[in-house]
């Protein structure tokens, strides 16, 4: 089932595109992985799905049937987050304030979803702990959960894995990988190709326009995935 | 008389419980308010604010009428304007706050030089400035602004804990996920211009800022949740003040500067505190 189509779609800020002509969906079920340079506008991209950021042309349209409060989104990190006075419960929690509508405070359902999300991210042993004090590793999962609160079948997940060591790193896409398997649509963007290609059914790559949209099997047989390798070498 | 003795005696002037029970209000919402602002990085707005707040009642000065009513609109919509500039972007950096609140006090006190008919000028500008004494000259409505105001902030923070908790900390996230971000910025826009008047009375426009930021920055030192930050700062807001009020009655010190001066103390204890703690941990 499709979720989301992006037809002529231009990205930029002010006016000025730094990304044209980018044509694509994503269906239910699938990982899109959105690769390029630094600066090709994936991180626009991303906020322009997600209505952050305004479009110069073109659409964003998302299936009338899907709901769009239920996307779970993990942004990058800003400076001050990273020493912000809060428990990692009341981060995670945070997740469920798009579904409270007036009600104000969580419910015990929403209490017990979070508590079933900390237990199948390994938060439990930090889950008390301020959210300043953990390592980056541990913020990003606190802010995987989260994202999950927000939403149980769309994530968008931009450079989720910047920052964190090679043992982190690999746990963070097995994470992943494992919520996409039981189901979850994944939007995710990243720098590491050989990540990429073991958990990624579709990819995208940006340099100024789309250059490639299409499944991975297409991207390893495309040549492309030799030009980015080399393209990140240098 | 001992100091008890003379607190009684204070205590029964009405003048005397109505700067009490604004001065309580008023830094009970500084207390709160002042955790989101500090946590927005949104200080400087509060300072830029007061003074602007600070010009337009140099102009109700002029123009003769009561201060709240221009001082109020005025000090709301830069409010709203400035909040809504620096989350586009388009204050790119402090300059232009700086410039904001520089140019307001700089306009204000001209004006107030050139029209105003008072006989002395320099004690009503150092009156605003300072808030030297119109903690003392409350009118009934002030007394009862602050009370419904409060009432208001605190039913605000209170219902909406939750939602202000996650578009402060995050309001990329809060939005992608189809909450309304604006509101909460305007609302809170509309509370920071508020707090912000009424501030003025009891610490004058130049020391507002350290009512706002001081209690904050006491309680993000020594706790880790967002709750127990908001509730010290709270706590912590209102004892300084209430100390400050009395220390001024009894040994005639300027009540605003009282106050900050002890908020000041609260947090280099608070820091300490802080520094013991992490050695502690270390050893």
């Amino acid at each position: 089932m499709k979720i989301l189509e992006c037809k002529k779609l231009s990205i930029g800020y002010n006016e000025k595109a730094i990304c044209k002509d980018i044509n694509f969906e994503v269906n239910s079920g699938d990982c899109l992985c959105i690769i390029g340079e630094n600066g090709s506008g994936k991180s626009t991209l991303l906020k322009t799905i997600l209505g952050l950021n305004k479009q110069i042309s073109g659409k964003v349209i998302f299936e009338k049937t899907f709901n769009k409060k239920n996307i779970g989104y993990l942004p990058q990190q800003s400076e001050f987050q990273k020493d912000f006075p809060a428990t990692v419960k009341e981060v995670i929690l945070s997740g469920f304030v798009n579904k409270m509508g007036f009600r104000p405070f969580y419910n015990k359902i929403e209490k017990q979803k979070a508590n079933e999300i900390i237990n199948f991210l390994g938060i439990n042993d930090y889950q008390k702990k301020s959210y300043r004090d953990l390592s980056g590793g541990q913020q990003q999962r606190v802010l995987l959960a989260r994202a999950l609160c927000a939403t149980d079948n769309f994530l968008v997940l931009d450079e989720p894995t910047n920052g964190l060591d090679a043992r982190a790193i690999k746990k963070f896409y097995d994470l992943i990988f494992t919520l996409n398997q039981k189901g979850m649509t994944i939007i995710m963007i990243s720098h590491d190709i050989e990540k990429v290609l073991n958990c990624a059914s579709h990819i995208l790559y940006l340099k100024d326009t789309l250059v490639f949209y299409g499944s991975k099997e297409e991207f390893i047989q495309s040549k492309l995935v030799q030009n980015f390798r080399s393209e990140a070498e240098n | 008389m001992n100091i008890f003795e003379k607190i009684g005696y204070y205590l029964g002037f009405d003048f005397v419980i109505n700067a009490l029970i604004v001065g309580v209000l008023i830094s009970l919402c500084c207390g709160i308010l002042g955790v989101f602002l500090v946590l927005k990085r949104y200080s400087m707005i509060g300072d830029g604010l007061s003074h602007v707040a600070f010009g337009a009642t140099s102009i109700a000065m002029i123009v003769g009428i009561a201060d709240m009513y221009l001082m109020l609109p005025i000090t709301i919509v830069v409010a709203i304007l400035l909040i809504r500039m620096t989350n586009r972007g388009k204050v790119k950096n402090d300059s232009a706050i700086a410039m904001l609140s520089v140019g307001a006090l700089a306009i204000g006190y001209l004006l107030v030089n050139i029209f105003s008919s008072s006989a002395n000028i320099s004690s009503d500008v150092c009156s605003t400035l300072f808030g030297s004494t119109s903690i003392l000259t409350l009118s009934s409505l002030d007394v009862w602004l602050s009370i419904v105001l409060t009432i208001f902030v605190l039913a605000y923070f209170i219902l909406f804990h939750n939602k202000i908790f996650a578009v402060t900390f995050d309001e990329s996230f809060a939005k992608a996920s189809g909450t309304k971000t604006s509101i909460y910025n305007n609302i809170m826009a509309v509370i920071v211009g508020i707090i912000i008047v009424l501030a003025m009375k009891l610490v004058g426009s130049l020391l507002i800022s350290a009512l706002i930021v001081f209690p904050a920055l006491s309680a993000i030192r020594l706790f880790k949740s967002y709750k127990l930050v908001i509730i010290f700062a709270s706590i912590v807001s209102v004892v300084n003040s209430i100390l400050g009020i009395f220390i001024s009655m009894l040994w005639g010190t300027p009540v605003g500067a009282t106050i900050v001066a002890i908020d000041i103390f609260v947090y280099v204890i608070c820091w300490c505190i802080e520094i013991i703690k992490q050695e502690i941990k270390k050893a």
